[in-house]
């Protein structure tokens, strides 16, 4: 199949069924609603499962219900819609189970508004919820890129037993672009017998299984919050994932930026270069995991004298980004957090401000 | 090469179909292309606009301030993005609504009756579509051939409005002179 | 000879946690013989809610999930709209189902899904030590209401079985007791007249079980039994709601 003009919205549903998940429960919440009327018409074609639940915190559980019966599952929502999934998913990653969210970020706190926003960082990056979680995070940048992350999401889900969350923001669920749907990407869910409720009769076991987030012994709780710790430790060793742009230039400024806004500082690079400014770029593409290293080595390279972070939220990378770079140079931050994409011109502004 | 079409109107002109038929085209004629809707303060007051992006490399920044054309169906947008217009851009002005000129000398003023030319072939409802194809005939950012490819193909699910629609790409053609 | 009595398969050999004098116990019981009496208990998934049931799934011997307070009939949900051929119940309190769960408990009777709730109404929240419940009876006091349950600051107490009658969706909605051994047969008849609903994919199905709590409401055994029987039968009167036949 060649490329297809679609909606972010539109492209994120058609990924998630491409990717072989064909259950899905929402409410809406602009700006991806969309998302929910595609599938609405979309998985009664293929078999699948669509249900308008009557609320997040309704659906969180939904999700959470469906994945502990062994079902690959996922749901999509924007900002104020996540917060009150957190319940949910703090439930979900205490119980060890996959499933795929889908937040597209608008404005905060609050209502906000419902333009594109990033002001959800901390919230994604830090587990969402209560308790000691975290969320494998993945930032696309392009329709694109939305489009493989969820697909990628699921077997991801799959191998952590534990929450994947598509982290776009408004402009990425509204804009089109041209997509494909790479076949390569589309993943047979995992055997989940060994944990899941699918059915004493189903799996041919005497033994139950129970899904539960709830350990009152002190001692069993400990281990559940260790497992959960070696999990992310081991998703810093495999899953972190970055782009470099412009880095083998002789850079004085480094730009650590992700998601949409990375594109308007490749574009501000592209024009900065134009005028004899170098300036490198990482865009982390897991915003947890965290590309440490990546932005460590770029900050200490020879000539650098400042890093700055450019994001739609007021500087919520920024400990991120201090935290890698350790020491090495200042960290500023450089950002709009209203609902406006800052322009490669005011991007410009701000790293000649540092020069 | 990237250029960069913004357009403009009332809500209900249609102005977000021909934005997708054009970044269809490009699409088929192997542009990296993005369509970007609607989405900041602009949008209050009822005006729709949206900007399709077209360059023959990945594109950057999907947020235009400077657009290289525009196609205006109203006043107010005329008004309002008229001087955001690069030069020796193309300003297509729906001169069936609109009683004033850009007020810029160093672009492209096409001036277009398209609801007087829609109603002609039958329908003011295609105005859009007139506007659309007198747009891409005085830019040639896309051949004809392929609009009129992707305008069978945006309107194949409602197959008796295709031989109205495709009259009215040709009859912005010829307007287009 | 004859083996009359024994442990239905479905019930786990484990003393329970629960009070002296609690329900919960013959409540486990019967949802475990109807289980087994239908066959079913290779295929069926059941939901743990918060309060003193929270940790039920240790009772039974089927596969079990443990849900957020309130939201087990969400979870419930998820599972029987993915795997309709799972059997899906919730076993919920009145904290649990008639306060910070009535959003879920109604959208789900009210979208048909087609699982059972087991409820149980003991007029107080159990676990976190005898507050006042929706459910609680007037004037009657609990650590939240020392004065009594007063009606012009919260209200009468909800009647859920009638109030999920009132939605028009088709479902089996019955409230039964446990308290005197005559009402146990009937419970039973309507726990498994539920089950079967759910069995033939008919509606949604829920049994809310009157029950006592002595050690919340300061009662000795005995005297709670009379206390609900007095105060509380009259208040939530026993029999079948709705069923989808006379809906």
């Amino acid at each position: 199949m060649g490329k297809v003009l679609m909606k972010g919205n539109e492209a994120i549903a058609e990924a998630a069924i491409r990717a072989g998940c064909l259950n899905y429960f929402a409410y809406p919440i602009t700006p991806q609603s969309e998302v929910a009327e595609y599938l609405s018409r979309r998985m009664p074609e293929v078999g699948g499962v669509f249900l308008q639940g009557e609320s997040e915190v309704a659906v969180s559980y939904m999700i959470f219900g469906a994945a502990a019966a062994g079902a690959r599952v996922f749901t999509t929502s924007s900002s104020p819609g996540i917060s009150l999934m957190s319940e949910g998913v703090s439930y979900i990653i205490g119980a060890q189970c996959p499933a795929v969210f889908v937040n597209i970020m608008r404005g905060g706190p609050g209502l906000g508004g419902i333009l594109p926003s990033q002001a959800d960082y901390n919230q994604a990056t830090r587990g969402i919820g209560h308790g000691d979680g975290h969320l494998l995070v993945l930032a696309p940048a392009s329709v694109q890129e939305a489009v493989e992350m969820v697909m990628q999401a699921f077997p991801l889900a799959e191998k952590y037993r534990n929450p994947v969350m598509v982290l776009g923001d408004g402009l990425i669920g509204q804009m089109m672009e041209p997509v494909e749907f790479p076949d390569h990407l589309k993943t047979e869910p995992s055997d989940k017998d060994d944990w899941a409720t699918t059915g004493m009769d189903t799996r041919k076991s005497d033994k139950r299984n129970l899904v539960r987030s709830l350990f009152l012994d002190p001692v069993q709780l400990n281990e559940n919050n260790l497992a959960l710790k070696r999990k992310y430790e081991q998703m810093k060793k495999e899953e972190v994932r970055f782009e470099q742009y412009n880095t083998d230039s002789d850079y004085k400024v480094l730009i650590v930026s992700y998601g949409t806004m990375s594109r308007v500082c490749k574009t501000a690079i592209d024009m900065l270069g134009e005028q004899g400014f170098a300036v490198g770029l990482v865009r982390p593409l897991t915003v947890f995991p965290f590309p440490e290293e990546a932005v460590n080595k770029a900050a200490a390279k020879k000539g650098c004298e400042a890093v700055l972070s450019v994001e739609m939220s007021m500087g919520q990378m920024v400990d991120d980004i201090e935290r890698s770079v350790r020491g090495s140079c200042p960290v500023h931050w450089y950002g709009k957090c209203g609902g406006e994409v800052p322009t490669p011109e005011e991007v410009i502004e701000a790293v000649k401000q540092l020069m | 090469m990237q250029s960069e079409v913004m357009f403009a109107g009332f809500g209900g002109q249609g102005i977000l179909l021909i934005g997708k038929i054009l970044a269809h085209a490009a699409m088929e004629e192997g542009f990296e292309v993005a369509w970007i809707p609607s989405y900041g303060p602009e949008m209050r007051g009822g005006t729709a606009y949206c900007t399709v992006v077209i360059s023959d490399r990945p594109i950057g920044s999907p947020i235009i301030k400077n657009p290289l054309h525009l196609v205006a169906m109203n006043r107010p947008s005329l008004e309002k993005f008229a001087p955001a217009v690069k030069p020796n851009g193309v300003i297509l002005v729906n001169s069936s609504l609109i009683d004033i000129d850009c007020g810029r000398q160093d672009v492209d003023e096409l001036r277009v009756p398209v609801v007087d030319i829609a109603q002609k072939i039958g329908n003011p409802r295609a105005a859009n579509i007139v506007a659309l194809a007198a747009f891409v005939a005085r830019s040639r950012i896309v051949s004809i051939d392929t609009l009129k490819k992707c305008v069978e193909h945006e309107f194949q699910k409602k197959a008796k409005l295709i031989p109205l629609n495709l009259k009215a790409v040709e009859e912005g053609v010829k307007a287009a002179g | 000879m004859a083996k009359l009595f024994s442990r239905p398969e479905a019930l786990a050999d484990q003393p329970t946690h629960y009070c002296p004098g609690c329900t919960h116990g013959v409540i486990h019981r019967l949802v475990a013989e109807v289980i087994d009496e239908l066959g079913i208990r290779g295929r069926t998934v059941g939901i743990a809610p918060v309060g003193c049931a929270v940790l039920a799934y240790n009772y039974f011997t089927f596969d079990f999930q443990e849900a957020a307070h309130g939201r087990a009939p969400a979870m419930a949900t998820g599972i029987k709209r993915v795997r309709p051929d799972l059997i899906v119940f919730t076993y919920q309190g009145d904290g649990d189902l008639a306060s910070i769960g009535m959003g879920e408990i109604v959208h789900a009777a009210n979208r048909g899904e087609k699982f059972t709730t087991i409820f149980v109404n003991n007029a107080i929240y159990g676990m976190t030590g005898g507050q006042m419940a929706p459910t609680t009876m007037p004037g009657q006091r609990t650590t939240t209401s020392p004065f009594g349950r007063n009606t012009e600051e919260s209200g009468m107490p909800i009647r859920i079985a009638e109030l999920l009658a009132s939605l028009a969706t088709p479902g089996y909605i019955s409230r039964q007791t446990v308290i005197k051994p005559k009402y146990i047969k009937k419970a039973k008849q309507a726990i498994k007249k539920a089950f079967t609903y759910q069995l033939e994919d008919k509606c949604f199905s829920l049994v809310e079980v009157v029950s006592t709590c002595p050690t919340n409401w300061g009662l000795t055994p005995v005297e709670a039994v009379k206390w609900a029987e007095d105060t509380m039968l009259p208040y939530y009167p026993l029999g079948d709601f709705k069923t989808p036949e006379n809906n």
